[in-house]
């Protein structure tokens, strides 16, 4: 316990005494996570929604994305390597693909979850296909979508940490080399700055949602 | 006004739904489908809006063929209430309410005077207009459900089994309500139900369904005096007599004023004892029945307004009766 302690307390020392550098690998990590995210919302969510309403294209979009995501994360980003070579880029769509299955899963899942009961009274009272998805089955999915997006993106910050093995930069530098040159008070540095980071990704997005959900499903949700 | 003609629905996969249907819904009547699960009263019913389309045969909706009319046009002038409701969960009551003039683009102050207007008529309080459907009672939704389909003032309004999921003194009251509400929008309403009390109760006429046919097409008194076959009688069940009394009312059966000067000694009174010892005109005979087996006279006073407009008595229930049952 006293070692926990004491080798936390001796991270957080070796990140202030190396602050310039820290805020350099943090915004590293910060833009690899950020950009890719949402990217991959801007795109996993269209195709969830294609899925939805095509049966016969769902299934496909779902065992390539199932299939995707069973790669491990260190295999994506060595499989870019020969593909992009090194840096920045190809860490990017490594997590960029990553993170596209958890919020296309959600966005299927949230719009199928919707009572049919619900759309049925929608369809009778007049309400084009259009209509039906834009003023109900994606206001009742939010909820369903935005979980989607947390994981990801949580996701998305552990899985950056990897981005250092082919260049691509973030607080894996500090963890990774922490690890060869058993520098723990480095690796501890890495490591707790990065929980930090994805805690506070999924707090904002909480946010957003509670924010989106003032004219919609969050006020369901505290009364159910 | 609704009509059917000769309409026929066979789903893609061969099962025929209805066949060679015909029949007419009165401008500002209501008619109730009425049968066993799966007779297809209720693709009848979609086949109105366009939910379901016929595969022969014409429906004519206020005198057009509906194949004619636009899909979306059609059903935002119908009015829609279902089963389970459907009440929109992410928008507040008054949102749902105003889901039909949104749609058709009516300016903000006509829709927020509308949504006051029908929370009055459900006999809801403004207050609920800024809440979720979540956090109201069965009741209450169902009220929303049934305001929201009259929020355009359609002329006409579809209602499939729109009590069935609610408990049955709720149940009963709202029918009361929408009774009552039924009488101040004068709207051609199709209703479906599996409940033969409910059809009596609802329908000025009903249409019984048995495996995708009409077997009777009558008024409910018609339908329990005169059974058409074998499985209207056992739709109908044994108690027919007590039926006949909760769908007749006892305006229909009373006795005026003057008949009775003579035998007042034997009238309740009405001014001291309260409701028990009076019937509205509008209450069902069995409820006059009821009162009066209960009570020490053989008389009872039909009270309307605080006066006193008739009298009824147990001669007048049995002599309507026998009639009734002669036709």
């Amino acid at each position: 316990m006293a070692g926990v302690v004491s080798t936390t307390l001796s991270g957080i020392r070796y990140l202030l005494n190396h602050l310039p550098e820290f805020w350099e690998l943090l915004a590293e990590h910060m833009v690899l996570v950020i950009v890719s995210e949402m990217l991959a919302v801007s795109i996993a969510i269209p195709l969830g929604v294609i899925a939805a309403r095509h049966e016969k294209l769902k299934s496909p979009i779902l065992s390539v994305g199932n299939v995707a995501q069973t790669i491990p994360p260190l295999a994506v980003i060595a499989l870019m390597f020969p593909i992009l070579g090194l840096g920045f880029l190809p860490s990017f769509v490594a997590l960029f693909i990553y993170a596209l299955l958890p919020v296309m899963v959600n966005t299927i899942t949230g719009l199928e979850s919707v009572e049919e009961g619900t759309i049925d009274a929608a369809k009778g009272m007049g309400m084009t296909q259009n209509e039906r998805l834009t003023k109900i089955r994606f206001p009742l999915a939010l909820p369903v979508i935005f979980a989607g997006i947390r994981t990801s993106t949580v996701i998305n910050v552990g899985t950056a940490y990897l981005a250092f093995f082919i260049g691509g930069g973030g607080l894996g530098a500090w963890v990774i080399s922490g690890i060869n040159l058993f520098n723990m008070p480095q690796v501890f540095a890495g490591a707790i700055s990065g929980a930090v980071l994805a805690i506070s990704l999924d707090l904002i997005l909480a946010a957003v949602e509670n924010r989106l959900g003032s004219t919609g499903p969050a006020s369901a949700q505290v009364a159910a | 006004m609704i009509e059917f003609e000769d309409v026929t629905k066979v789903y893609p996969d061969g099962t025929k739904a209805i066949e060679d249907i015909s029949f007419t819904v009165e401008e500002g009547t209501t008619t109730v489908l009425v049968g066993p699960s799966g007779c297809g009263k209720t693709t009848s019913m979609k086949l109105v809006n366009r939910l379901e389309e016929p595969t022969e045969g014409t429906v004519y909706v206020n005198g057009t063929d509906n194949q004619e009319l636009d899909k979306i046009d059609l059903r935002r002038t119908i009015g829609y209430v279902i089963q389970e409701i459907g009440l929109f969960d992410h928008m507040t009551v008054g949102e749902n309410i105003a889901t039909v003039p949104e749609l058709v683009g009516w300016d903000q102050s006509r829709i927020d005077d509308r949504v006051d207007e029908l929370l009055e008529l459900m006999d809801l309080s403004s207050d609920y207009r800024n809440q979720y459907p979540r956090e109201l009672s069965g009741g209450q939704r169902q009220r929303i459900g049934v305001a929201r389909a009259l929020a355009a003032d359609p002329d006409i309004l579809l209602m499939d089994e729109p009590f069935g999921a609610l408990d049955p003194i709720t149940r009963e009251n709202l029918q009361d309500e929408f009774l009552q509400i039924q009488e101040r929008i004068n709207t051609t309403i199709l209703f479906v139900t599996h409940s033969i009390d409910e059809a009596l109760k609802m329908g000025d006429r009903i249409a019984i369904f048995d495996v995708g046919e009409i077997v009777q097409y009558d008024t409910p008194a018609e339908i329990l005096s005169n059974p058409k076959n074998e499985f209207v009688e056992n739709f109908i069940g044994e108690n027919q007599a007590f039926k006949q009394l909760s769908i007749t009312r006892v305006r229909e059966v009373m006795d005026e004023p003057q008949d009775h000067e003579s035998a007042s000694a034997e009238v309740a009174p009405a001014a001291d004892g309260g409701e028990y010892y009076s019937i509205s005109p509008d209450n069902s005979l069995q409820l006059g029945l009821t009162r009066l087996l209960s009570i020490e006279h053989t008389t009872l006073p039909v009270v309307e307004d605080g006066e006193v407009i008739g009298y009824l008595t147990e001669d007048h229930v049995r002599s309507y009766f026998d009639s009734a049952g002669e036709q």
